[in-house]
């Protein structure tokens, strides 16, 4: 009796969870079917639908997608190369050296986990402003690239690199900063991955200091793009839309297909730092 | 005295790595947090008219500005109504994706996705959703006999879309966090409370969910912080409105910097918003604190 009612729970609960995903994955599929065939069966369900690229076409002659495409991997390049290159400097001094003042300096860093510069748009303009980088990439790129998050997870991962490994670069007549790039910096290779895909994912996704920063079609990111495409006043039909959002979703989304483990570990880690 | 003895050295060297970092980062995050409550007490400057010391009026006005305590409100609304539900999804998806289930990395795949896109493009999809008679919202309720409805241009349902696209969107990234904690949980213990007679649902009372306790107070804490932080959604489907029905306090202070101009007040806005999520920081740090402990 009791397997048979643990049986049944077990099978409604199958149905529940596949439920679920069904549920969480038609928002994606619904967008797929819009873009692939005619407006005409945006809310018509037809296996036999005709399928059309038409769709792509269009969305790719109404903005300036390719544009937006490369300024947004402009973007994520320079931010990301700005990031490893500062943070690795940072997290090496707190995780090896010890400074006077280094408590409150990395007090300093923890601040800015709490209090990113995305809600600090009307300053952060303000400063933009003053140094003249308003609509350009480097002023959307700037911000972020002193990273706390960045120097938080490099500073663990120096830190458990083995005190031998650096005494033995020493001996061998190594200096401090080429201790760094030789020992420390291959050893942390998983951190910097892991890094490396959540930040690229969140300037990939980023849009409010985008939008407050840039105002023409040469700085622009995709996300930015995408709201003056989808937004009603353009008089585009959905089944474009659906085609352009997918456009530009798509590099990310197959990355992630391709890559699952490597961003749900990576998302993770970035979530308990 | 003119060399520096080896610890001085040591010293120099340490903040000179320190350095291009920290300039970035007092330049955007410490001096414009100062410079928010600076600038709160100030007017903003205006054609040929500089920028005044007021004291308090801009929180005055702030106290006055009843659009204000209707974003709060929004933000609290929006806030509570949507962590609750996206903290028990979470919960549940990861309990499904990590038992035995048929299909499961499909199924984990499906819940995960949302994450990874950006807001904006998400927004877009829904806007479709929620659009009346063409929509697929209507759709379904005119299966019912539901008549169609302007979702999002009534003040009255134009908030709760936004919570349900923000369920959806969040659900799968907390879930991550109680996968990984749910890992952690020894597989022998749920065999021998189950060897001793304890049901499946008891065990999970009992046993799982007092030890999920600190990934629910982080995932609690972060889900609050988000929703103070993530406003991106708001540009697509609503723009605050009817009537800042949908507004969200950081999206009336883009408002009031980018479409009024008036930086004073937006800064005045701003401290409000540091301050809170100042509050949920503390409350972090303190867990971040007893975790230590434990370990």
């Amino acid at each position: 009796m009791m397997i048979r009612e643990s049986d049944w729970g077990h099978v409604l609960e199958v149905v529940a969870a596949w439920l679920l995903a069904f549920l969480w994955a038609a928002p994606l599929l619904y967008a797929t079917w819009a873009a692939f065939h005619p407006m005409d069966f945006v809310s018509r369900f037809d296996l036999l639908a005709p399928l059309t690229l038409d769709n792509f076409r269009s969305a790719w002659n109404v903005a300036p997608f390719a544009r937006y495409f490369l300024n947004t991997f402009m973007l994520v390049c320079m931010t990301l190369a700005g990031q490893i290159v500062l943070c690795t400097l940072a997290a090496y001094a707190f995780a090896r050296f010890d400074f006077p003042g280094k408590e409150t300096a990395f007090i300093l860093v923890l601040i800015q986990i709490m209090i990113m510069p995305d809600v600090l748009i009307v300053q952060n303009y303000l400063t933009t402003s003053k140094l003249g980088l308003v609509d350009t990439i480097l002023g959307i790129g700037l911000p972020y690239m002193g990273s706390a998050f960045g120097i938080f997870l490099l500073r663990q991962a120096f830190k458990q690199v083995p005190k031998e490994l650096e005494d033995a670069a020493r001996v061998e007549g190594a200096g401090w900063f080429s201790i760094l790039l030789k020992v420390y910096v291959p050893l942390a290779r998983p951190t910097y991955l892991a890094y490396g895909l959540v930040s690229v994912s969140y300037h990939w996704n980023n849009f409010l200091w985008p939008v407050v920063i840039t105002n023409s079609t040469n700085t622009r990111p995709l996300t930015v793009g995408l709201s003056i495409f989808g937004a009603p006043e353009s008089g585009v039909n959905f089944s474009v839309i659906s085609a352009g959002t997918l456009l530009a979703v798509s590099p990310l989304l197959i990355a992630f297909l391709l890559f699952q483990r490597q961003f749900v570990q990576s998302f993770m880690r970035s979530g308990i730092k | 005295m003119t060399h520096f003895n080896p610890k001085t050295a040591r010293w120099v060297y340490a903040w000179l790595l320190l350095l291009p970092a920290s300039v970035l980062m007092v330049t955007f995050t410490h001096y414009p947090i100062v410079g928010s409550i600076f600038s709160s007490f100030f007017s903003t400057p205006r054609q040929g008219r500089p920028s005044l010391f007021v004291g308090l009026d801009n929180y005055a006005y702030m106290a006055n500005d009843p659009v204000f305590w209707q974003v709060l409100k929004n933000n609290f609304i929006y806030a509570f109504g949507t962590i609750p539900i996206s903290v028990c999804l979470a919960l549940l998806m990861a309990v499904w994706v990590n038992g035995k289930l048929p299909g499961r990395a499909v199924v984990r795949t499906a819940y995960f996705t949302p994450t990874i896109l950006p807001m904006i493009a998400v927004a877009n999809i829904w806007l479709f959703f929620y659009t009346p008679q063409i929509g697929i919202l209507d759709n379904l309720c005119g299966l019912f006999g539901i008549p169609s409805h302007s979702w999002l241009g009534d003040p009255s349902t134009a908030l709760g879309c936004m919570m349900v696209l923000a369920i959806w969107k969040d659900a799968g990234f907390f879930m991550i966090f109680y996968l990984a904690a749910l890992q952690g949980i020894s597989p022998e213990l749920e065999e021998a409370a189950l060897i001793e007679g304890a049901g499946r649902w008891y065990f999970f009372r009992r046993v799982t969910l007092p030890l999920l306790m600190p990934t629910t107070l982080f995932v609690l804490v972060n889900s609050t912080i988000n929703s103070f932080k993530l406003v991106d959604h708001i540009f697509i489907l609503t723009k605050g409105g009817p009537d800042n029905a949908s507004s969200l306090l950081l999206y009336y202070i883009y408002e009031v910097a980018f479409g009024f101009w008036d930086t004073a007040y937006a800064s005045t806005l701003t401290v409000v918003l540091l301050l809170i999520l100042g509050a949920l920081a503390v409350t972090q740090f303190k867990y971040i604190e007893k975790r230590v402990h434990y370990q």
